[in-house]
């Protein structure tokens, strides 16, 4: 019965994906959209195979600015949420601040940082550290919220400290919670790069976006599409299995529950 | 919360403090343990001050409170290793204890992976190597079922006796009371107070149907006058 659970559950992604696949094809086929508005899937998966290499070099400067971005992101978010946590005034001060530059649309900032910082990486790391901080702070607040105080207490009888407290409990009580914020911030740190690279850069894959769009290959832009997808989900995958083998804990005997 | 409280422990002894919910028992225990400092009184341990002034004074709490991502040894280390114990060291000195408190072959488990009753010596192992001699538990058999109960009190007292420990209990169970101390305080009203004091001259070990016998009855009696009033 489980078994047969666990297929149907696999298998209802995985029709939903190939109808969505298989109405575009219609669509396409039947000459309801003309191919110069719409290509058709066929010819999506030509470009993705004939530009591949072409993409993986501009992948290659997006995912460095990704990366950069993101890096920074987490060094800061750990910065920040660990000293709203530590004091209070600075969580009282900062946290309305935090929510008002989530609000500001990423495309309307985007010019200005490449007007202020060049064409250059800069500007796209930038955007990227912007949008990835959030998500990645207020998980890791939540975390350290989360730790039980009756630990606290146990640990506070033991006589530790307060470095110790958050070492032996705090830390380790958000780290699922960082995860979380960071498979949200992990996606968003390559949309970020592009969404940057839009706006102004000689390479990259938003750059090379604006070019097939200017040139009205459509079909090329899909493809550009459906890489950054994939490229999006591996990243998410990627810091699931980075999860598991940080925290053993939850693998072990899980069944036993 | 409290009023007047005067609370003796000898060594060796294990004394209990039984009362309804709301006396102020965790609060003394808080006070005793150094978590709060009183507004009035002093807790001295072998002739110092260590009032408000934890990791002296070991405490236990209701839940085992191991932290889920930590194995066993670790848990159990941890006190060790918060009073600067190198970690090697730390789990090797709690290592050679998992034997005696029936927790052979579970040092690099997490607890989750672990049974009611084991959890609970493992938090009693934690507990007794945080101490200096003396602990304080906030009913720790009390989210144990009754049978698992029972086994615990029975391990518990033999326990007792192989360790050099001290400890006060706090409990809401009669049985349990006059089963494991050697002395008990009633503690009631608001502010709470200690109002009776009751002696159990029992010798350990005692016999396994300690708990069957007219004597037991009498000492429970004693004890639900005294809280009636």
């Amino acid at each position: 019965m489980r078994k047969l659970q666990s297929i149907t559950n696999k298998l209802a992604p995985v029709l939903a994906i190939a109808a969505v696949l298989l109405i575009w094809l219609s669509v396409t086929e039947s000459k309801v959209m003309p191919a110069y508005m719409l290509p058709s899937p066929v010819d999506v998966c030509k470009a993705l195979v004939s530009d591949f290499g072409t993409l993986m070099e501009h992948a290659a400067v997006t995912l460095t600015e990704a990366f950069a971005g993101l890096g920074i992101g987490i060094l800061l978010s750990f910065v920040i949420a660990t000293l709203m946590d530590r004091f209070n005034f600075l969580y009282k001060a900062l946290y309305p601040l935090m929510v008002i530059t989530q609000t500001i649309p990423t495309v309307a900032i985007a010019p200005l940082l490449v007007l202020w910082m060049g064409f250059d990486m800069a500007p796209k790391i930038t955007l990227v550290v912007i949008t990835t901080f959030f998500p990645i702070t207020v998980s890791l607040l939540d975390g350290y919220r989360s730790a039980d105080p009756d630990a606290i207490a146990l640990l506070r009888s033991m006589g530790a400290g307060k470095f110790q407290i958050f070492r032996y409990i705090k830390f380790p009580s958000s780290i699922g919670h960082f995860f979380s914020g960071l498979r949200v911030s992990a996606s968003y740190s390559v949309v970020g790069a592009v969404i940057a690279e839009w706006l102004g850069g000689f390479e990259g894959l938003g750059v090379y976006m604006t070019r097939v769009r200017k040139a009205y290959a459509f079909d090329k832009m899909f493809a550009v599409i459906i890489f950054i997808i994939v490229v999006s989900l591996l990243l998410m995958l990627l810091v699931s299995v980075i999860r598991k083998l940080s925290m053993p804990w939850e693998r072990k005997g899980e069944n036993k529950r | 919360m409290l009023e007047d409280i005067s609370v003796s422990l000898r060594k060796g002894e294990i004394v209990s403090l039984l009362g309804v919910s709301g006396a102020g028992k965790t609060t003394l225990f808080n006070v005793i343990s150094g978590l709060y400092t009183p507004e009035a009184g002093r807790v001295i341990l072998n002739g110092e001050d260590v009032t408000g002034k934890p990791g002296r004074i070991s405490y236990m709490l209701q839940k085992d409170l191991l932290l889920p991502y930590r194995t066993v040894v670790d848990n159990v280390a941890l006190p060790l290793i918060i009073k600067g114990t190198p970690k090697q060291e730390a789990r090797a000195r709690a290592g050679e204890l998992f034997a005696r408190f029936g927790l052979e072959g579970t040092q690099k488990k997490y607890p989750h992976q672990l049974s009611g009753g084991m959890r609970q010596r493992a938090a009693l192992l934690r507990t007794y190597l945080a101490s200096d001699g003396v602990a304080l538990l906030d009913e720790p058999f009390s989210a144990l079922d009754t049978i698992t109960k029972g086994a615990m009190h029975e391990w518990y007292l033999g326990i007792m006796d192989q360790i050099d420990l001290s400890t006060i209990f706090i409990t809401h169970d009669m049985d349990e009371a006059v089963k494991l101390s050697d002395r008990i305080y009633i503690l009631s009203g608001s502010p709470g107070r200690i109002t009776d004091e009751i002696v159990v001259d029992a010798p350990r070990p005692r016999p396994h149907d300690f708990d069957l016998t007219p004597e037991f009855l009498a000492y429970k009696r004693r004890i639900a006058q005294s809280l009636i009033l």
